[in-house]
């Protein structure tokens, strides 16, 4: 069988959606079927099917990876990593990126309507796990008729689902690509999302989650979620190097001024304020509700009778973890914990420290030294 | 993919079994792990503080974990590696005896090389010059160097003593050469001995 050229079968390409009948089990015991997965592939599968790559995305990404965003129209969220002449290569590579179950770009979740009422699912939808988006992107793989996948690869939430798809299948993963990420997430990450998750339900639009009949969504909440959220993706120093305490400049004085008033006089708040407005146009609030609890839900040795290790010990597949020196959302010693684990499994695991002065978010942002490890990890063969 | 390896490191390479399970403690960027790959078939894993290197070295397709060899040997499991490397590495750990004790623990035998602070050339730096050695080997000054613990091979040999380790092979080298055992301890400016508990 030759390489398929992605215009001949409809299952490949751009903005693609598939309706698997599944049903799927999830952790919580209930059944999601039929599930949508909204994806997009890049590049050609080769004939023995060894080049497949699986993206991850984050909390509050997508299917983009690598093409426009149909809202925003802002190039694919990791067009440093994927793409001509990048580690992730649709030359070499039949690239997948599918959007998980529970978010709102046309996967299954909370704004997509249930077939059996007609309606939006809303708070109706059942709650998620990491391994729940890991077990339907399986789903995907088999519509695709793709076995194994060559590496799977994330950041932040997409390092969890990377991390657990071989926690779940073994066999179906060579390599695995953790950045930025953690095997659980620790007090203070559930108590962000909380403050998060309070936001939104207090705002009067949220009505228990069914604000989607007159379009009078809880934008005010969720915004300010974002902003919260926001900040934990950012480093201290950052901050003060791309704002300090510089004031927001105004037509009649673009230098700013105080107002001894409430608006967004520093130049931080005038950006969290953008930040929390713009989130809104393309995310949906119950959706932000459901991938928080399904991340705080998250903790990979829970799952194997509090052994992080016992998790890896069923699986050949080699491992490179990266972490961010300025990262404190999902610091250095929660990448360590993972490679100790993997050690003590006798898995084959990588890890390095990078260093950037862009906190969480240094992930999607540009590092040489990220490109050169995760290009050299993709090439390394078995020792 | 064949590069100049440093003469220890060289050394080490020769000597391993083919397809051996090997664990290189301050692997540095790798080198000697792509040599004992490429040669040898050796299943190669590392261990380096410095992040820049682990970043060369897993660019090159190697398993290497960014870490501290004076803590975070403990969480390798027991007898989990046929070798335990530590080259030029010893000298600057806070506790090489204890290091020693985790390769060993660690892997069925250990390879140990550093620098012999007992070389003429030292002694003569520190009896006639009054000042530490800086030498080709050791090219350092007091003050910015990373060695922490100056060890002689005499110093060495009475440690593998007291701790009734074996000594399986030793081999010293002067220069890019082997040298002599006798009065190693005065000729040779790196010491290289394969240990079993």
């Amino acid at each position: 069988m030759a390489s398929v050229p992605i215009s001949e079968d409809s299952r490949f390409g751009l903005r693609r959606q598939a309706r698997l009948a599944g049903p799927l089990r999830l952790s919580s015991g209930a059944q999601l079927g039929p599930v949508d997965i909204a994806y997009e592939t890049y590049g050609a599968m080769n004939a023995d099917k060894s080049n497949v790559i699986l993206i991850c995305h984050a909390l509050t990404g997508d299917q983009y990876v690598a093409s426009d965003h149909p809202v925003t129209g802002k190039p694919g969220w990791w067009w440093r990593l994927v793409g001509e002449g990048k580690p992730v290569d649709p030359a070499r590579h039949f690239i997948i990126c599918s959007n998980v179950i529970g978010s709102c770009m046309g996967s299954s979740g909370p704004a997509s309507i249930d077939p059996a009422t007609g309606d939006p699912h809303a708070m109706r939808f059942p709650v998620l796990t990491i391994a729940d988006m890991v077990r339907a992107q399986a789903l995907l793989l088999d519509h695709l008729g793709v076995d194994r996948l060559s590496a799977v690869i994330g950041g932040s939430m997409g390092g969890m689902q990377a991390l657990t798809w071989p926690t779940l299948f073994p066999d179906r993963v060579e390599r695995c690509v953790v950045i930025a990420s953690t095997a659980r997430h620790s007090a203070q990450n559930i108590a962000f999302h909380e403050v998060g998750r309070q936001a939104i339900m207090a705002d009067p639009n949220w009505r228990g989650g069914d604000y989607y009949a007159d379009g009078q969504v809880p934008s005010a909440g969720l915004a300010v979620a974002r902003m919260a959220a926001h900040i934990t993706y950012l480093s201290e120093a950052g901050l003060t190097e791309k704002f300090g305490r510089r004031l927001q400049g105004r037509p009649e004085n673009p230098n700013g001024a105080k107002t001894f008033g409430f608006d967004a006089d520093f130049q931080v708040e005038s950006y969290l304020r953008h930040q929390g407005l713009s989130f809104v146009d393309r995310f949906d609030a119950n959706s932000y509700l459901y991938i928080t609890r399904a991340m705080d839900y998250y903790d990979i040795a829970e799952d194997h009778g509090g052994s992080l290790a016992k998790a890896f010990t069923a699986t050949s597949a080699r491992f490179c973890l990266v972490s961010f020196d300025t990262d404190w959302l999902y610091p250095t010693a929660e990448s360590r914990i993972i490679v100790h684990a993997l050690n003590a499994s006798g898995a084959q695991a990588s890890f390095v420290e990078l260093s950037s002065p862009f906190g969480h978010d240094a992930f999607l942002l540009e590092c040489p030294e990220l490109n050169r490890v995760v290009d050299g990890f993709l090439r390394g063969g078995r020792a | 993919m064949s590069e100049m390896l440093r003469p220890d490191l060289a050394l080490i390479a020769r000597t391993v079994r083919q397809g051996a399970r090997v664990l290189d403690v301050g692997c540095g960027d790798g080198a000697l792990m792509a040599a004992m790959r490429d040669a040898k078939q050796v299943d190669a894993r590392g261990l380096e503080i410095d992040g820049s290197n682990v970043a060369a070295a897993v660019g090159r397709g190697l398993s290497v974990v960014q870490g501290d060899a004076d803590t975070d040997l403990t969480y390798y499991p027991d007898a989990s590696f046929d070798y335990a490397i530590l080259s030029q590495t010893l000298q600057t750990t806070r506790r090489p005896d204890k290091v020693v004790e985790e390769l060993l623990r660690i892997g069925g035998q250990a390879f140990v090389s550093f620098p012999n602070f007992a070389h003429w050339r030292g002694r003569l730096s520190l009896m006639w010059g009054g000042r530490m050695p800086v030498t080709r080997l050791l090219p350092d000054t007091w003050y910015d160097t990373l060695n922490i613990h100056h060890v002689t091979v005499d110093d060495f040999r009475a440690l593998v003593k007291e701790r009734g380790w074996t000594i399986d092979g030793q081999w010293f080298l002067k220069g890019d050469r082997e040298t002599t055992h006798a009065n190693a301890n005065l000729f040779a400016e790196h010491a290289v001995f394969l240990l079993r508990k």
